[in-house]
C-alpha cells in the first residue's frame, strides 16, 4: 500500500470513557508527527466516543476519526478490523500506533495480516530516521538484555504497539483545536463471528502495582523467598506496592502479578525502589519512565544504577536490616509527633 | 472436531534457568533449546479436547525450525499429539512475525479438516504474541486471544474465557477458529514413557516452500516487512548520586537514602 503520510494512533474506549492509555499514545504520536511535519490523527471506536473527541484534541491530536456505535462499546475483532482497514485504505497513513493492551495486541496483528504490513510489538522507544523519514521502532530483544531497532522500509502503514505506562501524557491544553471526522458505521461493519456473552470482573486481575505512587521491587539479590519477604516489610513501611523482577517471579518468591518488565507489567510511579535488581533491558522496559528511581545493588556496574537518581552500591544482606531499622525509627518519630500535636 | 493443529516453537531455555540458592547467580544451561513453555498449555488443551470428544480427533503439531531441530514437535507428540510437521528451508530463514505467520498458515492450509488451531499466547524469546492472530487472520478464521478456558461441547462452535484487563470476557464463535492460550487454562501433563517412545520413533516430515505452495517472495527475510537495523545496549542517561558501602558505613549510606526518600515525600517527618 502507498501512503499519503500522517501519523495515526488508535485510541481506546473502555466502559464508555476514553482510556488514559490513549493520551500516552498521543504523546508518542505528537513527537513523531512534529518530527515529520505531518498531522496527528487519533482513530477511536466505541460507544460514546463522539462526546470525548475534544479531549483527544486537547491531548495532542490534530484530527479525530470517530466510529461510534453501541455495538462498538466493547472490542470485537471483526468489526474493529473491518472499520479500521477501511479507514486506513481510504486515508493511507504512514504510521499506525496502538497500545500493547490485550486489545492492541490482538487487533494490530490482525490488521497487519489484512493490510500486509510489518508490525513491531511492545516498543519502548519510537523515533524518526530524518533522512529516510522512516519510523524507528525500539524494543528489548533476545531475552531482554539488549535493545533492537526495527524499521518497516517498504510496507505501509508502519505499525507498532507501545507499552502502556512507558510514557506520560502531554499536559492538557484546552486551547488546542482540531477537526472531528465521523465514520458512518453500517450494519455490514458490525457483523461479527465472535459473540460476547458476558464479562466476569476479577478484583485480583488488576494488580495494584500499576496505580501505585511508590513501588518497592526486589530481585535475585534477595536469594530466597524468606529473604524476599523483606521487600514486603519495606513496602509496608513506605505505604508502597511490591514489584519484582522476572527472576524473582520465576523462582516462585512472589506471584506473577508483581512482575515488572517487558514480560510483566509496566509501571510509572512517582518513586521506584529497585533492590537487588540488576536492570536487564526487560526490566528497564517496565519501569524506566518512573519519576524517581532508587537502586541498591552490589554490582557498581549494574544497569539499574545508571538509571537511578539515588543508588547504594553494597550488600543487601547488610543494607536491608539497617534500612528496616531506620524506616521503623522514622515511623515511631512521626507517630509520636502526631500524638503530641 | 476432526483435526486440531497446535503451533509450537523452539526457544532458548531461559524459563528453565535455575539459580544457585547460595550465590544468587544464574546457573547457565548453555544453549539448550526447549519447546516454548506456553505451547505446552496449547498442546495440553488439544489433548484434553480429544479426550472429551466422542469421535476420533487428530492432533497435528506444526513447527518452523532450523534443520534437525524438530524437538518441539517431538515433545508435543510425547504429550499426546498424533503427528508432527517440521517446516524447514533456507528460504524461511530471517522471517519476521508476518513471514512466519504466512509460512505457518500456508502449511495449515495443506492439512485437511482443521477445525481448531491452538498456540501459546506468546513465545518466551521474542515475546511478540503476534504470530498466532496473524496466522488465524491469514486462514480467514476468527481469532480468540488470551484464552484461559475453553468449552467445545457445542458441536461446530467454541466458547471461551479471555483473560483481559480487569477480568474474564466470555465469548463464543463458530469453528474453525484460532485460539491463543494463557497459563491459567490447564496444567500440562508430563510425557508418558510410551509417549516418549512414540515421539522418538515418529517420522516427522519436513516441508519446504513447495510442499506448502508458498509464494517465494513472501518467505524469509525477503518476505518480511520489518528489518532489524540495529542491536544495542541501552544507553542509560540518568546521573544520580551513588554512594557505596565500601566508602562509607552502611548506616550512613542508608541515612542518605532516607534523606532522599524524605525529600521525595516518601517518608514523613523532618530530620
Amino acid at each position: 500500500m502507498r501512503s499519503d503520510g500522517g501519523v495515526w494512533v488508535l485510541g481506546e474506549e473502555r466502559g464508555g470513557a476514553v482510556h488514559p492509555v490513549s493520551y500516552e499514545l498521543l504523546a508518542w504520536g505528537r513527537d513523531l508527527a512534529d518530527k515529520l511535519r505531518e498531522p496527528l490523527t487519533c482513530a477511536i471506536l466505541g460507544n460514546r466516543v463522539q462526546e470525548t473527541a475534544d479531549t483527544l484534541i486537547h491531548h495532542g491530536a490534530d484530527q479525530v476519526l470517530v466510529a461510534a456505535n453501541q455495538a462498538l462499546g466493547t472490542f470485537l475483532p471483526d468489526p474493529y478490523a473491518r472499520i479500521l482497514t477501511t479507514l486506513v485504505r481510504d486515508r493511507r497513513p504512514s504510521i499506525l500506533l496502538a497500545a500493547a493492551t490485550t486489545m492492541g495486541r490482538t487487533l494490530m496483528p490482525i490488521l497487519a495480516a489484512m493490510l500486509h504490513t510489518g508490525l513491531t510489538a511492545d516498543c519502548t522507544g519510537l523515533d524518526v530516521d530524518p533522512a529516510e523519514r522512516l519510523l524507528l521502532q525500539s524494543r528489548p530483544a533476545i531475552g531482554g538484555n539488549v535493545m533492537a531497532t526495527i524499521k518497516t522500509p517498504h510496507h505501509r502503514p508502519q505499525m507498532a504497539t507501545v507499552r502502556p505506562k512507558s510514557r506520560r501524557p502531554l499536559p492538557l491544553d484546552p486551547g488546542r483545536t482540531g477537526n472531528v471526522i465521523e465514520h458512518n458505521v453500517t450494519s455490514e461493519d458490525l457483523a461479527s463471528r465472535i459473540s460476547r456473552l458476558g464479562f466476569e470482573r476479577d478484583p485480583t486481575a488488576e494488580a495494584p502495582i500499576q496505580d501505585a505512587d511508590v513501588i518497592v521491587a526486589g530481585g535475585k539479590g534477595f536469594q530466597n523467598a524468606k529473604r524476599f519477604s523483606e521487600v514486603f516489610q519495606i513496602a509496608e513501611l513506605l505505604g508502597a506496592a511490591v514489584g519484582a523482577s522476572r527472576m524473582a517471579v520465576d523462582q516462585g518468591w512472589v506471584s506473577y502479578a508483581h512482575q515488572v518488565g517487558l514480560s510483566g507489567k509496566s509501571v510509572s510511579p512517582k518513586l521506584y525502589l529497585a533492590l537487588g535488581i540488576s536492570g536487564s533491558a526487560n526490566h528497564l522496559a517496565g519501569m524506566s519512565s518512573s519519576e524517581r528511581i532508587v537502586a541498591v545493588n552490589k554490582d557498581p556496574e549494574a544497569n539499574i544504577l545508571k538509571v537511578a537518581d539515588f543508588g547504594i552500591v553494597g550488600d543487601l544482606a547488610e543494607i536491608v536490616p539497617v534500612l528496616l531499622g531506620q524506616l521503623r525509627a522514622v515511623h515511631k518519630t512521626v507517630k509520636r509527633g502526631d500524638s503530641d500535636a | 472436531m476432526r483435526r486440531i493443529v497446535v503451533l509450537v516453537k523452539l526457544v532458548p531455555a531461559t524459563e528453565r534457568v535455575k539459580m544457585d540458592p547460595e550465590t544468587g547467580t544464574m546457573i547457565r544451561a548453555g544453549l539448550e533449546m526447549v519447546i516454548n513453555p506456553l505451547d505446552l498449555y496449547a498442546v495440553e488443551a488439544a489433548v484434553r479436547i480429544r479426550e472429551q470428544c466422542k469421535e476420533k480427533v487428530r492432533i497435528t503439531a506444526v513447527t518452523m525450525a532450523p534443520p534437525a531441530a524438530d524437538d518441539a514437535v517431538r515433545e508435543a507428540i510425547a504429550m499426546g499429539c498424533t503427528e508432527g510437521i517440521h517446516l524447514c528451508s533456507k528460504a524461511f530463514a530471517g522471517s519476521d512475525t508476518w513471514a512466519t505467520a504466512y509460512t505457518l498458515s500456508q502449511a495449515v492450509k495443506r492439512l485437511d479438516g482443521v477445525d481448531l488451531v491452538l498456540c501459546g499466547e506468546r513465545a518466551t524469546d521474542g515475546e511478540t504474541g503476534q504470530v498466532g492472530p496473524m496466522v488465524g487472520t491469514m486462514l480467514g478464521m476468527p481469532v480468540l486471544t488470551y484464552v484461559s478456558c475453553i468449552d467445545t461441547s457445542d458441536a461446530g462452535r467454541i466458547a471461551a474465557h479471555r483473560a483481559i484487563e480487569g477480568g474474564h470476557e466470555i465469548v463464543e464463535c463458530p469453528l474453525p477458529a484460532l485460539i491463543s492460550v494463557v497459563k491459567e487454562i490447564n496444567e500440562p501433563r508430563l510425557p508418558t514413557l510410551s509417549g516418549k517412545i512414540a515421539a522418538r520413533q515418529a517420522r516427522v516430515p519436513v516441508w519446504g516452500p513447495e510442499e506448502i505452495e508458498a509464494e517465494p517472495d513472501l518467505l524469509g527475510l525477503d518476505g518480511s516487512p520489518t528489518r532489524v537495523v540495529n542491536i544495542y545496549y541501552p544507553t542509560l542517561t540518568r546521573t544520580g548520586e551513588i554512594v557505596s558501602t565500601e566508602d562509607e558505613p552502611v548506616e550512613v549510606c542508608v541515612a542518605r537514602l532516607i534523606d532522599f526518600l524524605r525529600a521525595e515525600g516518601a517518608v514523613e517527618g523532618g530530620t
